[in-house]
């Protein structure tokens, strides 16, 4: 089995005897999952307990004129019905707007729909009932009256003067526009000896986490305290916004994260049924269960990735490229999602298109508009995959118009390795890349040039097979440049709470969620190295704002990054209090001790001096043995956030093989490489994981994924069976490699790597579908995803 | 609504289990909410993505596609009682070992759908165990991992296999 090297490496600075800094140790939380013990929100079973299920508009766009309920409140086990109106008398509407970025508009949403429906799938009504199956029942029997409205569908005609504007009071479609330019880049096109123009189409598609959106609130009035068990990303962040728009104080809500069944993003937004729950348990007083079920969560789960970008790039003939332009149009729904917006995927792709290169030249400009389809909102690597796509499209194509090999031309134009720290075309700020090193390695790795021999061999047998690359960057490691300057409470610290216990272990509370990927893994590897024990001596306590210290979750690739650094100061922190608790038992100075392998030992000869079982034992129940004055602090918190870069950027590069085979349009992936920098590797088999699992969910965007609507809004597969994902049998083999450049922003110098894998393979895979076809003049395949009809029509042949 | 309501007697888990259930009833809904078995887990409904796989009378089914009543008389194996038992502790050591779950949600699914095709077929090829691990979803993973174990496990068995049927002959 391929199991990655588990050899404790040479010691660092960074390092401690017992290190298990870059050890591929497996998680602790691994058997439970495999066993069937674990316990998801859709697990959770409450006494009292009540079921909703919720009736939803079949109209992307009606205004309700009516609800009859008599005949639905008579049908077996139902408790309540109730109404968009109803509801606002427990829960306030919110606004999802951010003042950073400038202009962004949206308008007020409610848990339910009040007067009017916006999407199909918008809850109209709620169905309150004993088990899940009679308040379903019980949704037959309402009756909504409906007055469909035209629904805004193309987002090319969405700021026509003659489309129906859909929130009449923000007086357009317009929900977010932003302009940049960098240096010259009209000049730019004029220097450059060929100028290739085109467009790239990049089709809605979703999460589709294997476990649905699962929710349980209990309001208990006799302590006036809300419990809300939930698979979110951001426990604390759902405090805040149930706390606020419930009309509680905040230390009234407890939010409770038990096992997550996948999230990507997915879960870390404020979704409307999830409110409405929230306010249904107020309303009612009792715990309420809510689970969407697989076709609620293809029309209320967040969409992504609906972009459509004209693009040009200038290149001289020696491969300099002098001018990278795009204008991005997106429509994202009728609200701008609460509280992260939906004006962030737009801003990501401005910022990020051109990144890797040295290109001064740069125009863009975005444009956000809303749809009567489902919300859009940040999903796994936000603007990535585009922005990637879009810069390693041009790229290919600029290569092939001069007639350079792909490769050499990314080799011409990556920034050098050492020429940080710099700024990229956009204005961010790189403190130190690796895209040579990566590059390099890649080429090595897949024998690039072997590769391109076998491609050229099989052309002439009539076998068609593609290379393509994509280098990228990956923003992580978010500063509160993300979203605290814009005024939302997502905190962008995070902090670690490390206790000893009356054994001598030690228990780690973090505000860093698990969702499948590793953080509470690395957080007891990480305070296991810092404090001195084995692994099996820490448990970490992750998602629960009653018992961890104030933090953001999971999002942006922070957990290892930012939970991390705290939990290495944390471990720190505590070594030292320890260790001052030792010296005034052993009559030593704290100095000449250390702790290693959970034993005090002599600093100097390593010889034992006392078990921290002991150290506990007379800390906890003789302290009056202790010398006078003598107070042992065994535990200790700490808290991190970046402060000297707004955010760790971290590169790689992707190299996608494949066959297109000419007859059917069906793509064959053969193999995939990802190098990627991701700083400090604090567990090399979760770091791998992280990657493959994210190439294979670029993978999917790439070949099959994609929300179909009709013009009449209606979505046309939403469900597994015509909703394309990535399975077992169509993925490849993914080989990864690693370049390490640490980040000086953190003593632990880790930066994030849950989302290069998404940024980069999408752009890989078109540009290897490209690569195959050019040989037999096809059309360049720019429109996502490349079922074998768009690439069938590409090559002329239906 | 009304739905008719059937008695019934089945095995769980080596455990006789006689109640009465609602026609309408899926199977993996009966054992999560009668029953308490959470492992099985409920992701599509409508056969796609796999969580739901258990073993009925040894073969794996969708308990998403199998109604509670049709399983009167027969015995059902979810994750807990394969677990239980340690028929597929190999396996699940070989998951851990090579992370071969990530959120774990697809994980009893997979697990079952891997031990069937080790039951089948001794030595399958990495080809092999992708195409019958093809109707187990896992946004996760990208599946390498899983291969990766499953193969493993494989190779593991194989010698203790091929020793077995020796004593067997002899």
């Amino acid at each position: 089995m391929k199991v990655a090297e588990d050899t404790p490496p040479t010691l660092s600075a960074l390092d401690r005897p017992n290190s298990y800094i870059g050890r591929s140790v497996p998680r602790p939380n691994l058997a439970r999952l495999a066993k069937g013990r674990a316990q998801f929100v859709s697990d959770v079973t409450l006494p009292r307990m009540a079921h909703v299920a919720f009736l939803r508009s079949p109209h992307a766009h009606a205004r309700i004129v009516g609800i009859e309920t008599a005949a639905a409140g008579k049908s077996p086990g139902v408790i309540a019905i109730v109404t968009g109106a109803e509801l606002t008398k427990v829960i306030s509407p919110w606004v999802g707007v951010l003042t950073h970025l400038k202009g962004i508009k949206s308008a007020p949403q409610y848990a339910i729909a009040v007067e009017r429906a916006c999407w199909q799938g918008e809850a109209v009504c709620a169905v309150v009932a004993r088990t899940r199956a009679q308040a379903e029942d019980a949704c037959d029997l309402v009756e909504v009256h409906y007055e469909e409205l035209p629904a805004v569908t193309d987002p090319e005609t969405a700021l026509d003067p003659g489309t129906r504007v859909i929130h009449p009071d923000l007086g357009d479609n317009l929900t977010f526009e932003r302009t940049h330019a960098a240096g010259n880049p009209d000049l730019g096109f004029k220097d450059a000896d060929a100028v290739v123009e085109t467009t790239f189409v990049f089709g809605r598609h979703t999460g589709v986490t294997n476990e649905p959106r699962a929710i349980v609130a209990d309001w208990n009035s006799a302590e006036a305290r809300l419990t809300v068990y939930q698979g979110t990303q951001a426990p604390h962040m759902m405090q805040n916004l149930f706390a606020k728009h419930l009309g509680l104080a905040e230390h009234q809500v407890r939010v409770v994260t038990k096992d997550v069944g996948g999230s990507f993003g997915i879960k870390v937004h404020c979704y409307a049924d999830e409110m409405a729950v929230v306010a249904l348990s107020k309303l009612l007083d009792r715990p309420i269960k809510f689970v969407a079920d697989r076709i609620e969560s293809f029309v209320t789960d967040i969409h992504a990735r609906d972009h459509r970008i004209k693009a040009k790039i200038g290149v001289k003939q020696d491969g300099t490229i002098t001018a990278f332009e795009i204008d991005d149009l997106t429509g994202i729904g009728p609200y701008s999602v609460y509280p992260r917006t939906s004006g962030i995927e737009a801003n990501q792709i401005v910022n990020l298109t051109g990144g890797p290169y040295t290109c001064p030249n740069y125009r863009a400009r975005a444009r956000v508009v809303f749809q009567n389809k489902n919300v859009m909102c940040q999903y796994r690597a936000v603007g990535h995959p585009i922005a990637t796509a879009v810069t390693e499209g041009l790229v290919d194509l600029a290569a092939a118009k001069i007639g350079m090999d792909p490769l050499e031309m990314r080799r011409r134009n990556l920034i050098p390795d050492d020429a940080y720290p710099c700024s990229g075309a956009s204005g961010i700020k790189f403190e130190a890349l690796s895209h040579h090193a990566c590059l390099a390695h890649l080429d090595a790795m897949m024998d690039y040039a072997g590769l391109r021999s076998e491609q050229k061999r099989l052309r002439e047998q009539g076998i068609y097979r593609g290379i393509g690359f994509a280098a990228f960057i990956e923003v992580t490691n978010p500063s509160a440049a993300f979203y605290g300057v814009g005024g939302a409470r997502i905190s962008s610290q995070d902090g670690v709470t490390i206790k000893l216990d009356a054994q001598g272990a030690i228990i780690c509370q973090t505000g860093v969620t698990e969702q499948g990927q590793g953080a509470e893994a690395v957080i007891a590897q990480v305070a296991a190295s810092a404090f001195g024990v084995p692994l099996e001596r820490v448990r970490v306590i992750t998602g629960d704002t009653d018992n961890t210290p104030y933090g953001g979750g999971t999002w942006a690739s922070r957990a290892a990054g930012i939970g991390g650094e705290a939990a290495w100061q944390a471990g720190k922190a505590l070594r030292a209090n320890v260790l001052a608790c030792a010296a005034s038992i052993l009559q030593a100075k704290p100095e000449s001790l250390d702790i290693r392998k959970g034993i005090i030992v002599d600093q100097a000869k390593g010889a034992e001096r006392l078990s921290l079982d002991e150290l506990a034992r007379i800390a906890y129940f003789r302290p009056d043995t202790l010398p006078p004055g003598f107070q042992a602090e065994l535990m200790a918190t700490r808290h991190y956030v970046p402060r000297a870069w707004p955010f760790a950027f971290t590169n790689g590069i992707q190299a996608s093989y494949l066959e297109v085979d000419v007859e059917s349009g069906f793509v064959t992936l053969l193999k995939h490489w990802c190098v990627e920098d991701c700083g400090t590797v604090i567990n090399p088999q979760l770091v791998d994981e992280q990657v493959r699992g994210g190439v294979v969910q670029g993978i999917g965007a790439a070949l099959f994924e994609h929300c179909v609507y009709d013009e009449r809004g209606q979505l046309l597969n939403g469900n597994m069976a015509d909703y394309l994902v990535p399975m077992a049998a169509e993925m490849p083999d993914i080989e990864v490699g690693h370049v390490v450049t640490p980040t000086a922003d953190s003593e632990l110098g880790a930066k994030g790597a849950g989302e290069a894998g998404t940024a980069g393979a999408p752009g890989a895979v078109m540009n290897a579908i490209n690569d195959a076809l050019r040989p037999l003049g096809a059309k360049s395949l720019t429109e996502m995803p490349f079922t074998p009809a768009r690439i069938l029509d590409a090559l002329g042949r239906i | 609504m009304s739905t008719l309501a059937h008695d019934i007697s089945l095995e769980v888990n080596g455990e006789r289990v006689d109640t009465r259930v609602d026609a309408r009833t899926t199977l993996v809904d009966f054992l999560r909410d009668a029953l308490g078995l959470t492992g099985s887990h409920v992701g599509c409904e409508h056969g796609v993505c796999g969580a739901c796989s258990v073993r009925v009378n040894g073969t794996v089914v969708r308990g998403c596609l199998m109604l509670a009543v049709q399983c009167d008389g027969m015995r059902i194996e979810t994750i807990e009682g394969v677990a239980d038992t340690g028929e597929i502790a190999d396996l699940e050591q070989a998951f851990i070992a090579r992370n071969a779950l990530q959120c774990g949600f697809c994980t009893p699914g997979m697990l079952l759908s891997a031990q069937e095709l080790l039951m089948s077929m001794p030595r399958p090829g990495r080809a092999e165990i992708r195409a019958h691990l093809s109707g187990n979803y896992c946004r996760c993973t990208g599946y390498q991992s899983i291969v990766d174990a499953v193969e493993a496990v494989a190779q593991a068995r194989a010698p203790r296999r091929s020793a077995a049927r020796e004593d067997a002959e002899k």
